[in-house]
């Protein structure tokens, strides 16, 4: 499996006084089993291009080929590719409308056309990898559970349709710090256990260092840097002139190598950082 | 698209029209109206179309933007038509199979259209040069009278200043949602009436909550800053009747007066 | 000076059972007590349904008391004839950028509180102006609210509650559905505000806000779990985990990289190593 974006250029409104345009010559590629994160800020084009990926939004021109197949040609039927890309928007929760948790999870099996045992099946699957326990949620209302069951409850929803490129939008937005941590958790087990491309937004830059393998950063329709978190977080001056910022332990380790010279440090992650300060003080000791 | 519906929309301005008392120009668009139903023939169309034309003109809002409105209800308009073209018994003028169309029945359509046409533009003028809170707090005095018999009019504005407040988020809300929905497989277009009608509940029930959700957090937002009832409110904006609205109003009763003369004609 | 005073607060949900009757339901906060002194920054920090929004709708009598009292600026938020003093000594802003503006344009919806309050139409204006200038959002006062980022909402929600001249102003959750561009500008104008002399009253699951604060209050359900400094709750590993909180990055690297307590800023830990 694998994804490739060419040319893409997408415009709200062409020809209308609110016209807007919202991508901008967009290439990329991703290989199968990469974990993709992707930051930019509101307005940055994010969205749009995550929709595109799925057929949800047609480009005005540009190509998108998933697993070599190109999606954007008009032949291709939009349940293939719903069923090969899953895309889970920001607070999915609040997409939930069941009377039972099975059956909300059931809907996206259920629109695949799978007889009511494989549904079955697909959902206590997907409802076990999501971290909840089947038989104790089943037949609960979704409209009972509390908000990070939801999200889960909702994430299910679409793995359920077993895509082999999931994306999530913000997965992790409004949580408190405890579920914050539970739910990347979730996603990484997710992406490990199915074997998936697993593409996700996030304002949270230690979150994008920490589970990514690449990373790309969008800005003004336009993907303005791209690479693996090492190369990306290493510019740190761009990323500020965009309005983002590197992860808070690169940051720190920024401020050290000010004060003092002689200190260096790639670090990405609390780990990395403290292991280099450790080291640094040992060897001025020694 | 949704977003492209211009009506309830104010486009910021400072042109005559914008500076317009609100109820002079909810009086007008009112007699505005009227008047399109007296007309009958083409001159007193051909007559209104100048007069809007001649408003739209002073209002500095661009045609383009005007017109963008139509495109959302153009299905409408069309349907319109095409019920009007082929449903009016009269003088043959085409006919196959089950299909007729009259002289009577083409002049109907014609005229149906336009006055469609003329109407969702002469309206969304009224919208796009007053800020909706000019327009409820004028529908509001407007409506002062009437709460000496019983009617809310304080109740009745705010409902519409809100109600114009969240018609783009629930647009954004709903086009989010059904989204959500096709990227789980959802199919919106295939299928008799009874299953496309079936196929509305994932769109309705998430819409519903998020309504009451809204809402609640709005009631919530309101109580908090101190909103209880209209007795005892101010405005920032005290709308005022001055000299540019009885030159509106007179110029509007020589419209209409001119609109009813070219029944004659 | 103490301007809200919170004894023994008790926050009890009602539900109705499958008869008809009103029952005793949820518990949401459990015999409150604190001061907040006027003119602080106090961060109100804990997980999802500590009570954390529960609390913050009692400082402005947005919920009564089922027990216990909350006084503001001298006045029972108990009592129905005061209400409106409390509501207008302190401001509210909500989570949700969207839900919370009633007009569709931007210094309409700045206006609504100050026309609630029945004062003099040059006097809104005046406020309104001031208000939005201070958020930094002058420019843009004709403009739809809808057109507007997410940030610059919650910036004109501010505003709507500057207008009203308030002593406080409660934010509850103001940065979590904001992008980090939004996050920071709504952070540095709570700053300013209170550097003003407004009490602000921030409930937050950020630690990086939090540690803003000059006092953090930890609830965990419906009860105070500890109320102190952050640099005191920051070097209580133990309270944290007992929370459900985290450490802010600065604390983390310091304790797994073995250096000194007493460090408790990048700052700090920068400029420990620089004098090795």
């Amino acid at each position: 499996m694998s994804i490739s974006v060419r040319n893409l250029n997408y415009i709200y409104n062409p020809g209308m006084p609110g016209e807007t345009v919202a991508l901008r010559d967009v290439s990329f590629d991703v290989a199968d089993g990469t974990i993709l994160g992707v930051i930019g800020h509101t307005g940055s084009g994010k969205s749009t291009l995550l929709q595109h990926l799925n057929g949800l939004i047609k480009p005005t021109s540009g190509e998108v080929y998933i697993d070599g197949e190109c999606i954007t040609d008009g032949k291709t039927k939009m349940t293939d590719i719903r069923r090969k890309v899953g895309l889970v928007f920001q607070y999915p929760e609040y997409q939930l409308f069941e009377e039972t948790v099975s059956k909300d999870v059931a809907f996206g099996p259920k629109n695949l056309g799978l007889d009511e045992e494989e549904q079955q099946e697909r959902v206590k699957k997907a409802i076990g990898l999501v971290g909840l326990d089947y038989d104790e949620i089943k037949d609960l209302s979704p409209f009972e559970l509390s908000g990070g069951m939801k999200r889960r409850v909702a994430i299910a929803g679409v793995i359920a349709m077993d895509p082999k490129i999931l994306i999530l939008d913000e997965p992790t937005a409004g949580l408190d710090p405890s579920a914050h941590r539970d739910i990347l958790a979730m996603v990484r087990r997710i992406h490990d256990e199915m074997g998936i491309i697993l593409i996700f937004v996030s304002h949270n830059m230690a979150d994008v260092a920490e589970m990514s393998d690449k990373v790309m950063v969008m800005s003004d329709g336009q993907v303005a840097l791209e690479g693996t978190p090492a190369e990306v977080f290493s510019q740190g001056d761009k990323l500020s002139a965009m309005g983002l910022s590197v992860p808070p332990a690169r940051e720190i380790a920024e401020l050290i190598k000010r004060k003092a010279p002689d200190f260096s440090s790639k670090a990405l992650t609390i780990d990395e950082a403290a292991g280099d300060i450790r080291r640094y003080l040992e060897e001025t000791r020694g | 698209m949704i977003r492209d519906i211009t009506l309830g929309q104010y486009y910021p301005g400072d042109s005559w029209v914008h500076r317009l008392d609100a109820r002079t120009k909810i009086i007008a668009t009112l007699l505005y109206l009227i008047e399109l139903f007296v007309v009958n023939n083409f001159y007193g169309f051909l007559i209104t179309a100048a007069v809007l034309a001649a408003v739209i003109a002073l209002s500095r809002v661009p045609v383009k933007f005007i017109f963008r409105g139509l495109t959302a209800v153009f299905l409408i308009i069309a349907f319109t038509f095409l019920l009007n073209l082929f449903m009016v018994d009269g003088r043959v003028l085409w006919h196959w199979k089950f299909l007729t169309i009259t002289y009577e029945g083409l002049s109907r359509a014609f005229f149906m259209a336009i006055r469609l046409v003329l109407i969702i533009i002469g309206s969304s003028i009224m919208t796009l040069t007053t800020k909706p809170v000019e327009l409820t707090d004028g529908l509001e005095k407007l409506l002062y009278p009437f709460s000496k018999i019983g009617l809310p009019s304080h109740e009745i504005a705010l409902m519409m200043t809100i109600a114009l407040r969240f018609i783009p988020t629930l647009m954004e809300e709903t086009d989010k949602i059904i989204k959500a929905q096709q990227a789980r497989g959802a199919d919106f277009e295939s299928g008799n009436l009874f299953q496309r009608a079936k196929s509305l509940i994932p769109i309705l029930v998430p819409l519903f909550v998020s309504s009451f959700r809204i809402a609640q957090d709005l009631a919530l937002a309101m109580e908090a800053r101190c909103y209880h009832g209209g007795s005892g409110r101010t405005r920032m904006n005290e709308i005022r009747f001055e000299r540019a609205d009885a030159v509106a109003a007179v110029l509007m009763v020589v419209f209409l007066i001119v609109i009813i003369a070219s029944r004659f004609i | 000076m103490k301007f809200i005073e919170v004894k023994d607060l008790k926050i009890e949900f009602t539900r109705i059972d499958e008869n008809g009757r009103e029952v005793p339901g949820k518990v949401a906060l459990d015999g409150i007590s604190l001061d907040i002194e006027k003119g602080s920054f106090v961060a109100v920090v804990g997980m999802n349904g500590s009570g954390k929004s529960t609390l913050a709708k009692c400082f402005n009598g947005l919920l009564a008391p089922s027990a216990g009292r909350v006084v503001v600026g001298g006045f029972d938020t108990a009592e129905e004839e005061h209400i409106w003093d409390v509501r207008r000594r302190v401001g509210m802003v909500f989570q949700n950028p969207d839900n919370q503006i009633v007009s569709s344009i931007v210094e309409d919806d700045v206006a609504f509180g100050p026309e609630n309050l029945g004062i003099e139409p040059k006097e809104i204006r005046r406020r309104v102006d001031d208000a939005l200038k201070r958020v930094g959002m002058y420019e843009l006062k004709d403009k739809g609210a809808h057109m507007l980022s997410g940030g610059q909402k919650q910036r004109i929600a501010i505003a709507g509650a500057i207008a009203m001249r308030p002593e406080c102003i409660v934010f509850d959750e103001p940065t979590a559905m904001l992008d980090p561009k939004g996050r920071a500008s709504v952070m540095s104008i709570i700053r300013d505000l209170n550097a003003e002399g407004i009490t602000c009253i921030l409930i937050t699951h950020f630690m990086s806000e939090a540690e803003q604060a000059d006092r953090v209050i930890v609830l965990k359900k419906g009860k105070v779990l500890c109320d102190r400094t952050p640099e005191a709750l920051f070097s209580d590993r133990e309270m944290i985990e007992k929370a459900g909180l985290e450490m802010p990055p600065a604390i983390e690297i310091r304790d797994k990289a073995g250096l000194p307590e007493h460090l408790t800023t990048a700052d700090d830990i920068a400029d420990y190593i620089a004098k090795k």
